[in-house]
């Protein structure tokens, strides 16, 4: 590993602590109208891969025309997204701290806001990758170069519309479209083995047409590697990424209780403590 | 688009789902971001030449509707002008949450044509019939609804709802030897109906194939003394207010179309109408909440009384209670 690739993954690093303290701001604000926590957790490496690295952005430009493209599909994860949004300096920490009150622009699911970031609505289960498509087919007609990237969740992927959109993809020769799929193995009542099995996620994007690729989704080096090693592949590339619900506090890691719940000032203290000391 | 007499009967001829074929192709020429979805029905919706014409402006997304409407909003986030179209039950009902979120929730700008909607595939049996479309989407705050009521309309439709800025569903109804309500060209607003006939005893709203059974109807009513304004209600969301307001002078006031009578233009009037002070009543003629057993075209239009003379037996009955 050279020093500029050391220094981009420490970058990475520190991104995604922040990313996390963001998240415990907004979930303790968010008192007991609940936060889905868990599952957005789960993608903080993912999304602090992405938003401090991976995706070309202008941080004084939401509206970039030449930006790389972010779809959120499992939309519920929004903490995460916002917290991202956050660090690179789209959305301030005090509009942060509206987080579901009354007549904020950061409700429990995205809306669409482009001077914030976000490019689309997202929280019906399912559609976020047909949304990519249709970016991604767009990038090329306009003979732009940007880049698509959805997260979808590992439940989401119950929905069968997900697979009209993987089936529909690989037709197009969409080199541009990321799928990364956040398997942290569990869906809002209970596991995927308990509620419906997703198991072989990687044969079956593989068997659709997509460069499948599966690894650690909370080691930032492999995400890393992942994208270098993947951009010249003229395919759509899916990632699955194996993660943990709740990733990052001992109370909530792989505890399905913290699917959607309240942060309790104890907690939010406990989870502050432990980051602290990490 | 050259209107004249020849386009007129040959659209007519066509049919007004084939008709969207052309009306696309001429779209197409003025139009550079023009997109054109479906959902591998290219032929039934008169697409194959416009997909050999213009296969840059062409998406054929396999039998997969919920896919579609993602993919179409998509590209219209992008600012490419969208048209889908598939049958109208797929166009409408499989794919309905897509609608809700994509052109409802987050407003992108696709224009949607359901072809074939009303009684029109009867033969097939009502997995192909759709005469719910117009209640679904009329629920979805924000979506313009336009049923035209012939070919040329049906033209004349296609280009306002692709030059406009919302997101919009076109109607089709009829088959081929679609009846010519209109015999040359005239002015088409969005949400401005069309008075056809002028007529002192009643007031008839109708839209899409409706409206030339309705003038027919009126013919006959005349011969028996009953004066008939009848309207082309070709917008059945926004509705025509004004319009209602005027019916309100009528001693009835009857509403014909296609569809269900519960959610579709006859519910649109009387939403409306009913706020008003001394407004008539209403006869809702249409399809009565029910799927029938199937036919011919023709033969469900009889069974479900939407031909002329038995649109005329219904307003007589109601007339005399």
């Amino acid at each position: 590993m050279n020093a500029s690739e050391k220094n981009q993954i420490e970058n990475i690093k520190n991104f995604a602590t922040n990313v996390r303290k963001n998240i415990l701001d907004m979930a303790v604000c968010a008192g007991a109208s609940s936060a889905h926590f868990g599952g957005a957790l789960s993608i903080t490496e993912i999304i602090s891969t992405l938003f401090s690295h991976q995706m070309k952005i202008d941080r004084k430009d939401p509206k970039w025309e030449e930006r790389d493209r972010f779809i959120l599909s499992k939309g519920h994860a929004c903490l995460a997204y916002y917290a991202a949004l956050c660090e690179v300096g789209y959305i301030s920490k005090e509009e942060l701290k509206t987080f579901e009150k009354n007549d904020t622009n950061l409700l429990g699911h995205p809306v669409i806001n482009r001077n914030l970031g976000i490019d689309f609505s997202n929280g019906s289960l399912g559609m976020g990758l047909s949304l990519g498509i249709g970016v991604a087919i767009s990038s090329k007609k306009k003979k732009k170069d940007f880049n698509v990237y959805v997260i979808i969740g590992d439940g989401e992927c119950n929905e069968g519309s997900v697979w009209e959109a993987a089936m529909a993809a690989p037709n197009y020769n969409l080199n541009n479209l990321y799928a990364i799929i956040d398997k942290n193995n569990f869906q809002q009542t209970g596991s995927n083995k308990e509620i419906m099995n997703v198991e072989s996620l990687k044969d079956k994007w593989s068997s659709f047409g997509w460069h499948t690729v599966e690894l650690d989704g909370h080691n930032i080096q492999e995400l890393y590697n992942f994208f270098e090693n993947s951009k010249q592949i003229q395919k759509p590339k899916a990632l699955i990424a194996n993660t943990v619900k709740g990733k990052g506090f001992s109370f909530s890691e792989n505890n399905n209780d913290w699917h959607h719940s309240v942060l309790t000032k104890s907690f939010f203290e406990k989870a502050l403590n432990e980051l602290n000391k990490k | 688009m050259i209107i004249n007499d020849r386009n007129i009967k040959i659209w007519s001829t066509i049919g007004a789902r084939a008709t969207l074929g052309i009306a696309a192709l001429d779209l197409a020429k003025d139009i550079d971001n023009l997109m054109v979805l479906t959902c591998d029905v290219s032929t039934s919706a008169g697409l194959d030449r416009f997909r050999k014409t213009y296969p840059e402006k062409y998406l054929d997304l396999g039998i997969a509707e919920q896919n579609m409407i993602g993919v179409a909003a998509g590209l219209a986030s992008e600012n490419f002008n969208v048209i889908t179209t598939t049958f109208a039950p797929f166009q409408t009902m499989r794919c309905c949450e897509q609608i809700k979120v994509n052109l409802g929730y987050m407003r992108q700008k696709i224009c949607m044509v359901g072809i074939a909607s009303g009684l029109a595939l009867g033969t097939l049996g009502f997995t192909h019939c759709c005469i719910e479309d117009v209640g679904i989407l009329r629920s979805i705050p924000g979506i313009t609804i336009i049923s035209p009521a012939d070919s040329l309309e049906t033209v004349k439709a296609l280009e306002k709802a692709v030059k406009s800025d919302n997101p919009s569903y076109i109607r089709l109804t009829g088959t081929s030897n679609n009846p010519i309500v209109y015999k040359e060209d005239y002015n088409f607003e969005i949400g401005k109906s069309i008075t056809l006939k002028e007529g002192k005893d009643i007031t008839i709203f109708s839209s899409g194939s409706m409206v030339y059974q309705s003038l027919e109807a009126a013919k006959i009513l005349g011969s028996k003394n009953i004066s008939s304004t009848v309207v082309n209600m070709h917008t059945i969301k926004p509705i025509d207010k004004i319009a209602i307001d005027k019916a309100c002078n009528s001693k009835l006031i009857v509403s014909i179309e296609e569809h269900n009578i519960i959610g579709g233009l006859g519910s649109a009037i009387a939403e409306y109408k009913s706020g008003l002070k001394n407004s008539p009543e209403q006869l809702f003629i249409g399809i009565k909440d029910t799927y029938s057993k199937g036919g011919s075209y023709k033969f469900l239009q009889e069974k479900h009384r939407l031909t002329p003379e038995k649109i005329v037996e219904d307003i007589f009955k109601k007339l005399k209670t």
